[in-house]
């Protein structure tokens, strides 16, 4: 009895660990598009949705002509390709006309936007899901757990730590990007103030672009993740994205640590509320611990105190 | 009196100073839009009219909405949320008290409005975003109880669907006039809240409590130092903006036979939101005006469609099949195209043609 309460609680961890890094990934768009330009992207959502049947389309084209070697590597570079061209779209005709309009015009312009994307999906791809040709990450196998007294093993399939460590890899590469190289620099000087970046010479317009393109991408490979997680494109991935806002609230918004962190948080807490008490509770728990934590910390966990001035 | 060429204010008394409605033009302007709304159910048939309640209700709603976010700077994706809660409460009211439907109306407006209270209270110390995304936990916190809780849904009649039935309403207790099944009948009720509802609002805001909500909208610090109360007022803007938001969702129990939870999801809340922007933030006519476009437009989509489609059952066919897709995508558009080129919404549209005519030909 005991063994299977252990066996119960090192699933619902493991599940909850390798959750909160995909929880983690999507949040941490989030605050890179936030960071840069103050706009909170409710369309990021979409932009998983997207990339995943972009890729999912280049791949049945390509499979179509033929071609079987490199037919993975091919379809996810045309796939960045598309997020780039699409951050960079969407950053020049929809958000720059907006600079300095109220926080509620730039929300709505992202919810906009969110409809239109998925009119798009359905219209072009339909509403039933479809399953890839073949795996994102060929991963197959599971670890198998053992406790004396269990009535039976635990299995843990390996796409759940391979999620964590492409997350961590990505998390690390995006801090030696941001401290090493000089658009990394660029954009965080940017961030820190507009004004001063700029008279030294940083190009504002750039930086955005740059990182409406990185944070698509970003959403892109949480897209790709989720569909390599169900095997197949559906539009469940945008509801996904919804699940991310309790995330950057609780971490802070322009945090980008307090993205990954609450992202495990979230996804824990996900994975234990729905284990121990009731399944139905894995898509409001967030939000009840979010909505304390705000009582508490107003700004999230991580997030940085704005000092207002008349 | 008023000179048919108005080229600047010439008030002589406070008395003509503190009028809503100055110049016989505007005076004509609201005795024709009245005559229209009373004309309306003598030219439509019932069908039309189901949609035309159906304004009629979002306008309701659009006005609450606006005294919140257009008047006091409170982003709430939450409206579906107190709709439902107006819903549920006039709806369950009904059910287990036996209320009539005046009095669960009025019980849910005032149910909703403690409702809003209760969720204005982090307003004291949550801004723009953060505000936001705590009103869409409460979205999603009462979605999750409508579906879960069982003595809300259909456990009561022991039906298996999960929506609560709601009796039969009458007006006025005349069985012709059943509220859910005489589109007319409702018309005259909806028609007559809305009414209440404009000149109520329209009046909040020359008084000191309106006042006080733009000041907050427009610099809650400066308003504070000016001697608004943030908490008071913050909570009396979320009070008053459930209160008609709760009695739309009274209305729209009462209208129908059965409520479900899919009639108060995120996308309510965002249609109700698109209402205000495109119709105009911060001004009672833009909620209207909002309210007729979200409303007409999937309606108008369709019947484009059908008139290019023509007859041929395979064309119809394959329309149908992307209408959704094509109402969604237009309906995003309109907002983006609304944020970008005219902010100000369908409310500053309206003006810029009314202001033409007034000061024709001169342009200013």
């Amino acid at each position: 009895m005991d063994a299977d309460l252990l066996l119960k609680f090192i699933r619902l961890t493991y599940t909850g660990f390798s959750e909160g890094a995909l929880l983690g990934l999507i949040a941490l768009g989030l605050v890179l598009v936030f960071k840069s330009s103050d706009v909170i992207n409710f369309a990021h959502g979409e932009f998983m949705l997207l990339s995943a049947y972009v890729v999912y389309q280049v791949m049945l084209w390509l499979q179509g002509a033929g071609v079987t070697d490199l037919l993975l590597p091919i379809a996810l570079l045309i796939g960045v390709l598309a997020m780039v061209g699409l951050g960079v779209l969407v950053e020049r005709l929809i958000l720059r006309p907006l600079i300095g309009e109220p926080v509620i015009s730039v929300i709505m312009v992202t919810i906009g936007l969110t409809n239109i994307l998925q009119a798009i999906v359905g219209a072009v791809w339909g509403v039933n899901p479809q399953s890839l040709p073949t795996a994102i990450l060929p991963i197959e196998g599971r670890f198998e757990i053992v406790i004396e007294g269990a009535r039976r093993p635990l299995f843990l399939p390996y796409e759940g730590i391979f999620m964590v460590v492409i997350v961590l890899l990505l998390v690390g590469l995006l801090m030696l990007f941001f401290r090493r190289s000089k658009y990394g620099i660029a954009m965080r000087a940017a961030a820190d103030d507009q004004q001063a970046a700029m008279s030294m010479g940083i190009s504002i317009k750039t930086v955005f672009a740059f990182a409406w393109s990185l944070a698509a991408i970003i959403a892109g490979v949480a897209g790709l993740l989720i569909a390599n997680l169900t095997n197949n494109v559906s539009g469940d991935i945008d509801n996904v994205g919804l699940r991310a806002f309790p995330v950057i609230i609780l971490g802070g918004l322009d945090s980008i640590p307090g993205a990954i962190i609450g992202g495990f948080i979230v996804g824990m807490i996900e994975s234990y509320a729905s284990g121990y008490i009731d399944p139905s509770l894995k898509n409001v728990i967030p939000y009840i611990v979010l909505l304390v934590i705000l009582m508490i910390k107003p700004y999230g966990l991580f997030g940085q105190k704005r000092i207002e001035r008349v | 009196m008023a000179s048919e060429m108005q080229c600047g204010v010439f008030h002589e008394t406070y008395k003509s100073d503190m009028q809503v409605r100055p110049t016989t033009m505007q005076r004509a302007r609201i005795v024709l839009a009245i005559v229209f709304a009373l004309a309306l159910p003598f030219i439509l048939g019932s069908v039309e009219m189901r949609i035309v309640n159906g304004v009629v209700i979002a306008a309701i709603g659009a006005i609450g909405l606006n005294i919140l976010t257009g008047y006091t700077g409170q982003i709430s994706l939450g409206q579906g949320a107190f709709l439902a809660v107006g819903a549920y409460a006039s709806g369950l009211s009904s059910v287990y008290f036996g209320f009539p439907w005046w009095l669960s109306i009025i019980f849910a407006a005032f149910v909703t409005a403690a409702f809003g209270m209760l969720i204005g209270i982090p307003s004291l110390r949550l801004k723009g975003l953060y505000l936001a995304v705590a009103t869409l936990a409460a979205q999603q916190i009462v979605q999750w109880v409508i579906i879960n809780w069982d003595p809300i849904d259909g456990a009561i009649d022991g039906r298996t669907t999960d929506a609560l039935n709601i009796p039969n309403a009458l007006l006025f207790g005349n069985p012709e006039w059943r509220l859910n099944n005489n589109e007319y009948a409702f018309y005259f009720l909806g028609l007559a809240v809305l009414a209440l509802v404009v000149i109520a609002a329209t009046n909040l805001f020359r008084t000191h409590i309106g006042r006080a909500f733009v000041a907050i909208r427009d610099q809650d610090i400066a308003a504070q130092v000016m001697g608004v109360s943030l908490f008071r007022y913050k909570l009396l803007a979320f009070a008053l903006s459930s209160f008609i938001v709760g009695l739309a969702g009274g209305l729209m129990a009462q209208y129908s036979t059965a409520i479900s939870f899919e009639r108060f999801t995120i996308e309510v809340s965002i249609e109700y939101l698109a209402m205000i922007i495109i119709g105009g933030l911060g001004t009672i006519g833009g909620s209207i005006y909002g309210a007729i476009f979200i409303v007409l437009l999937p309606e108008l989509l369709r019947l484009l469609g059908r008139a290019i489609t023509g007859t041929d059952t395979d064309s119809i066919r394959a329309f149908n099949s992307l209408l959704p897709f094509l109402q969604q995508g237009v309906f995003g558009l309109a907002i983006v195209l609304a944020l970008i080129f005219e902010p100000e919404g369908i409310q500053k549209l309206w003006r810029n043609i009314k202001d033409y005519f007034r000061l024709f030909p001169f342009r200013y």
